[in-house]
C-alpha cells in the first residue's frame, strides 16, 4: 500500500505539471487543450483523494508500517481520533493542503467551464503551480512523505496527544487549512485577470463564492480554536495573541476587507488596484500561516518542532509577492478607474474606511507578531510583545470597525441626501443614546470607557441592521403585497448576499460584545481551599465540598466537587478535575509514570446567558506522589528479591522466581505484576479522598462570554445565507457569457436602487438620477448581447429583445 | 465658496496619510518600549537583580515541587546546558506543563531566582506539531 500511495502521489505531481502546461499552451484560444487541462485537474483531485483514502485506511487498520500512523496513532486511540490524526502530522497536513486545493480548483474550473475563456488557462496554471509545489514538497523534501515506511512495523504506535483528543481540535485544523487553501482560487483568477488584462469584475464574480467560503472556514477554525483554548487548556482564556493564532487571524481580516471592497468594484468599477493587492496579501498571509506553523522562527505555545518545510514555503511566499507586485505594477495603467467616489457619505466611502481599518488591524498584528525578528534586526536581541500591547491598538480599531459596520448598511451607494440620512439614522442614534444612558445609570460599564463605547456602537449597529430588515420588508410588501413575514422571507431570499451579509454583521457585533464584556468585566480569582472551606467570588459562594478520584487504564483523575450558591438561589455543582495520562507505549509499569505523561484540565463550566462560571482545579499531589514513590520502590525491591522486604512480597518474588526459571511463565508473571500495580495505583489514588489537603482553584466569572460563541454562530449562518445558490442559478438561468453576467449584475443593481429608494435610503431626486444612469447602462449591455448573439447562432436575431423594465 | 474637487481630494489624501504615518510612528515607538527581551536561562544566571525578561527555557525533569502558594522548578537552556536556573511561579499552570517541556515565562531576577509574573507561563504544546525526538 505505501508504494501504491507513493506512486499515486508522484502521478498527481506530474499531473499538476501537465495541467499547468496544457492550460498555458491553450491560452490563445485553443479550447481543446484547455478542456483537457481541466480534466487533468479533476484527475489530480481523484489521485489525491485516493492518497488520502490510503492514509485513512492505514490509520483505521492500525497499519504501523506507515511512519505517519505509528507516530500519530495507537491501537487504543478512539476511531474518531484515528481518522482525524492524519493532520496532526506535518506530512498529513501537507497532503490535506494539496487535497483540498485540488477539490477547490476542480470546483472553480467546473463552475467556469463555459466562461472566462481567456482567463481560465492562467488561473489553472497558478492553481496547479501551487498544487505542484505542495505535492512536490511531499515527494522531494526530506521527511515529509506521508507514505514513508518503517523498516519493521512496531506492534503499537505512539498515540495521539490527549490534549488534542477534543472534538473541536480535530475539526479546527482542517477548517483553517480549507480556509487558507480556498483563498488560492480568487488569487489565481486575479492573476489570470491581470495577465490577460481582463480587469473588469468578471474574475470577482466567478470567484467571490470561494472567497466567502474561505472566509467562513477560517472564521469557524478560529472560533473552534478559541473554544478549545477556553474549555480544554485550563487557563480560562480564548485568545492569547499567540503567533499561530495571529497567523490565522490576519488572512481572515484581509479576506474580510477583500469581500467588502470587491463589492465596490462590482458596483462602481473602482478600487481595482486595491482589490488585486488585497487578494495577493490575503493569499500571502494564508501561506505565511502555513509557514509559521511549520517554521521555528517565532516562539509560540504551538511548538514548532518540524522546520523541514519552512524555508520552501518562505520561498513560495517570496515568489508570490514578487511576481504579483511586478505584474500589478506593469498593469497599473489598465487598472485605473475613470470613476471617483462621489461623496464621503456613501456606502462605498464607508467600505473604504472599513477596509483601511481592517488593513490597519492586520498591520498592527503583523508588526506585533514579527516583532521578535524586527527587534533582533535593529537591536540584536529578540524581544517580544505581550497581549497588552496588542490590546492597546486592536481595541480602538475594533471599536471603530463596529461603528462603521453600523453606518455602512444605512447608506445607499453613490450619495446620500441630508434628508434621507436623517431619516435612516434617527432610530439607531436614539437606541445608541438610550443604551449609553442605561448602561451608565444601571451598570458598572462606565468604569471601562472602551467597553462602554463598544456596547453603544454595537447597539447602534444592531438597531440599524434591524431597521434595514424592517424597512426592506415593509418596502417589499408595498411593491408586491403579502404578509410581513412572507415579505421578509422574500426579501432575504431575493437578496441573499445583502441580507446574509447583514446577518454576518449582526453576528460579529454580538461576538464583539461578548469579547468586550468578558475581557473588561471578568473576575479571575486563584483560591486555595481545603475540603469544607469556601470563598466568595463576585457575589457567589464557592465551597470545596470534597475531593473526587477516578482511575482507569489511561489516566488517574483527581478532582473536586464544588458547590456554588448565588444570592440564596439553588446551589450549582461543578466538577473540575485534572487527568494524568500514562505515557502510551511504556510498559515498565511504574505507577509514578502516570505523573510523567500529559496532564489535562477538565474544566467545571456552567455557561449562562448572563455569565459563565468557569472553574479549574490544581490538586495538591505532594502526599500522593510520596506514596507512589514508596510503592514503586517497594515493587522494585520485591521484584529484585532484596533481603528484608515485607512479607507481602512473598507472592510477588515467588512469581518472579518462577518466571525466571521458566520463560513460558514470564508473560503471566508480568500480567500479574501489572494487575497488582494497577490495584496499588488505585488504592493510592483513592487515598486522595481522605487526605484533606488544600487544593488550588481558579475561578472565573466571565460575563456575556456565551454571546461570543452565539455571535460566531449567527455570523456563520449569515455566511451560509449569502452562499446559498440564488433562485435564478438553481433554475439554471443562462449565464453563459461575460455580457450575460454583466446583464444579471446590472439588473441586480437596479433592483437594489429601487429597494433603497422604497426603504427611504435614497431621496427621490437621487433615485431618479441613479435609476436613469443604471438603465442607460443596462440598455448598452443588452445591445451588446444582441450583437453577440447574431453571429453565435443564426436565428438569434429573431429573439425578442428583453425589456429593461423587467426587474 | 466651491472648492476645486481635485484639491479637495489631495487634501483628504494628505490628511489620511499623515494620520497613518503618525499611527505607524506610535506603533513602532511603543513596541520597542513595551517589548520584553527574550533570554535563555544561562543569560540570566548571573544577571543583576531586577533584570526583567521573557525567559525561554526547558524545565528540568523531576525538579517541579510546590512552594508556598505556587510552584518552583529549575530550567536550563532550550538546547540543553548544565547550569540550571531556579524559578518560582504563582498562578495558573498550563496543562502541558511538565518536566522536559519548553516554556516561556515573563518575570524578573531576584536573588539568583527567576520570579515569574502570574499568568504569564506558557508551555509549548507538544501537540500536533510534535517532532520525532519529542514523541
Amino acid at each position: 500500500m505505501p508504494s501504491l500511495g507513493s506512486a499515486l502521489l508522484a502521478l498527481a505531481f506530474f499531473a499538476t505539471l501537465a495541467a499547468a502546461a496544457l492550460a498555458l499552451l491553450g491560452r490563445n484560444g485553443d479550447r481543446r487543450r484547455v478542456d483537457i487541462s481541466r480534466r487533468v485537474v479533476y484527475a489530480v483531485c481523484g489521485l489525491l483523494t485516493a492518497c488520502v483514502l490510503i492514509i485513512e485506511l492505514a490509520f483505521y487498520g492500525d497499519d504501523f508500517g506507515f511512519r505517519i500512523v505509528q507516530q500519530h496513532s495507537s491501537i487504543e486511540t478512539p476511531t474518531f481520533y484515528k481518522l482525524a490524526a492524519m493532520w496532526s502530522s506535518q506530512e498529513g497536513s501537507l497532503l490535506l493542503w494539496a487535497w483540498v486545493l485540488s477539490i477547490a480548483a476542480s470546483a472553480a474550473l467546473y463552475s467556469t467551464r463555459n466562461r472566462l475563456r481567456e482567463l481560465v488557462p492562467w488561473a489553472t496554471a497558478v492553481m496547479m503551480g501551487v498544487a505542484a509545489f505542495f505535492t512536490g514538497l511531499m515527494l522531494f523534501a526530506p521527511d515529509v512523505n506521508p507514505f514513508a515506511t518503517l523498516s519493521t512495523a512496531p506492534a503499537d504506535g505512539v498515540g495521539l496527544n490527549p490534549l488534542l483528543q477534543h472534538p473541536s481540535m480535530m475539526i479546527h485544523p482542517p477548517m483553517l487549512y480549507s480556509g487558507y487553501v480556498a483563498f488560492t482560487v480568487p488569487f489565481a483568477f486575479a492573476i489570470g485577470a491581470l495577465v490577460t488584462r481582463r480587469l473588469d469584475s468578471e474574475w470577482i464574480r466567478a470567484t467571490r463564492r470561494f472567497a466567502l467560503i474561505a472566509w467562513a472556514f477560517l472564521g469557524v477554525g478560529l472560533l473552534l480554536g478559541a473554544r478549545w483554548s477556553y474549555t480544554e487548556l485550563g487557563w480560562g482564556g480564548y485568545w492569547a495573541w499567540d503567533p499561530v493564532e495571529n497567523a490565522a487571524l490576519m488572512p481572515w481580516l484581509l479576506g474580510t476587507a477583500f469581500l467588502h471592497s470587491i463589492m465596490v468594484q462590482e458596483k462602481r468599477g473602482m478600487l481595482k488596484v486595491w482589490n488585486a493587492c488585497l487578494i495577493v496579501g490575503t493569499f500571502s498571509m494564508a501561506l505565511l500561516g502555513t509557514f509559521l506553523v511549520r517554521s521555528g522562527v517565532l516562539q509560540s505555545i504551538h511548538a514548532f518542532g518540524d522546520n523541514t518545510v519552512g524555508p520552501y514555503v518562505l520561498g513560495l511566499i517570496a515568489v508570490v509577492l514578487l511576481g504579483s507586485t511586478a505584474l500589478l505594477v506593469s498593469r497599473l495603467d489598465d487598472l485605473r478607474s475613470p470613476k471617483r467616489i462621489d461623496s464621503l457619505v456613501s456606502r462605498e466611502a464607508v467600505f473604504l474606511v472599513n477596509n483601511l481599518l481592517l488593513v490597519g488591524l492586520t498591520a498592527v498584528i503583523f508588526w506585533g507578531t514579527f516583532f521578535p525578528l524586527i527587534s533582533e534586526l535593529f537591536t540584536g536581541t529578540k524581544a517580544s510583545l505581550a497581549a497588552p500591547w496588542f490590546d492597546r491598538y486592536t481595541t480602538p480599531l475594533a471599536i471603530l470597525l463596529v461603528l462603521f459596520t453600523g453606518i455602512g448598511p444605512l447608506l445607499a451607494w453613490r450619495r446620500v441626501s441630508w434628508a434621507s440620512a436623517r431619516r435612516v439614522f434617527r432610530v439607531p442614534l436614539a437606541v445608541a443614546a438610550v443604551t449609553l444612558v442605561g448602561l451608565l445609570l444601571f451598570s458598572d460599564a462606565g468604569e471601562k470607557p472602551w467597553a462602554l463605547l463598544l456596547f453603544v456602537f454595537a447597539a447602534f449597529a444592531l438597531s440599524g441592521l434591524a431597521q434595514e430588515f424592517w424597512n426592506g420588508a415593509v418596502a417589499r410588501r408595498r411593491l408586491s403585497g403579502g404578509s410581513l413575514p412572507a415579505a421578509m422571507a422574500a426579501l432575504v431570499g431575493r437578496n441573499r448576499r445583502r441580507y446574509g451579509g447583514y446577518v454576518v454583521h449582526a453576528g460579529i457585533a454580538v461576538l464583539l460584545i461578548g469579547i468586550a464584556a468578558s475581557s473588561s468585566f471578568q473576575t479571575n480569582r486563584d483560591l486555595k481551599l481545603a475540603p469544607g472551606e469556601s470563598a466568595v467570588v463576585d457575589g457567589r459562594e464557592v465551597e470545596y465540598v470534597r475531593p473526587t478520584v477516578a482511575v482507569n487504564d489511561e489516566y488517574l483523575q483527581f478532582g473536586a466537587l464544588l458547590k456554588v450558591t448565588e444570592d440564596g438561589g439553588d446551589p450549582v455543582f461543578l466538577r473540575p478535575s485534572r487527568r494524568y495520562f500514562r505515557p502510551s507505549g511504556s510498559e515498565t509499569g511504574l505507577i509514578s509514570e502516570f505523573f510523567l505523561g500529559e496532564a489535562t484540565s477538565e474544566v467545571g463550566l456552567r455557561a449562562g446567558a448572563g455569565s459563565d462560571l468557569w472553574t479549574a482545579v490544581g490538586p495538591s499531589l505532594a502526599e500522593i506522589q510520596k506514596r507512589v514513590r514508596k510503592a514503586d520502590e517497594g515493587f522494585e525491591a520485591c521484584i529484585g528479591g532484596a533481603p528484608g522486604t515485607p512479607p507481602q512480597c512473598d507472592v510477588l518474588s515467588g512469581l518472579m522466581r518462577a518466571a525466571a526459571a521458566n520463560p513460558a511463565l514470564q508473560a503471566t508473571a508480568l500480567e500479574q505484576i501489572t494487575k497488582l500495580q494497577s490495584l496499588a495505583a488505585e488504592r493510592i489514588a483513592k487515598s486522595y479522598l481522605t487526605d484533606d489537603t488544600p487544593a488550588t482553584f481558579k475561578v472565573i466569572v466571565d460575563p456575556l462570554v456565551t454571546w461570543m460563541w452565539i455571535g460566531g454562530l449567527i455570523a456563520l449562518s449569515g455566511a451560509l445565507i449569502a452562499l446559498w445558490p440564488s433562485r435564478g442559478r438553481r433554475r439554471g438561468a443562462l449565464v453563459r457569457t461575460a455580457s450575460d453576467a454583466q446583464k444579471e449584475a446590472k439588473y441586480r443593481e437596479i433592483r437594489d436602487a429601487e429597494l433603497d429608494h422604497a426603504a427611504g435610503k435614497l431621496s427621490d431626486e437621487d433615485f431618479a438620477l441613479i435609476d436613469a444612469e443604471l438603465r442607460r447602462e443596462a440598455v448598452e449591455i443588452l445591445d451588446r448581447l444582441d450583437r453577440e448573439r447574431v453571429p453565435a447562432n443564426g436565428n438569434g436575431a429573431g429573439e425578442p429583445r428583453e425589456k429593461v423594465s423587467q426587474p | 465658496m466651491p472648492v476645486d474637487p481635485d484639491r479637495k481630494r489631495k487634501i483628504r489624501l494628505v490628511s489620511a496619510l499623515s494620520v497613518a504615518v503618525l499611527l505607524a510612528v506610535a506603533l513602532i515607538y511603543t513596541s520597542f518600549s513595551a517589548a520584553t527581551e527574550a533570554k535563555q536561562p544561562s543569560e540570566l544566571l548571573n544577571a543583576v537583580p531586577g533584570t526583567s525578561a521573557q525567559m525561554n527555557g526547558r524545565v528540568v525533569k523531576g525538579t517541579i515541587h510546590e512552594q508556598g502558594n505556587g510552584i518552583a522548578f529549575d530550567v536550563v537552556d532550550r538546547d540543553g546546558g548544565s547550569q540550571a536556573l531556579p524559578v518560582t511561579y504563582t498562578g495558573a499552570v498550563p496543562d502541558a506543563f511538565r518536566g522536559g517541556r519548553e516554556i516561556v515565562l515573563t518575570g524578573e531576577v531576584q536573588d539568583g531566582t527567576f520570579v515569574g509574573e502570574p499568568e504569564t507561563l506558557i508551555t509549548k504544546c507538544p501537540s500536533k506539531f510534535t517532532t520525532k525526538s519529542d514523541a
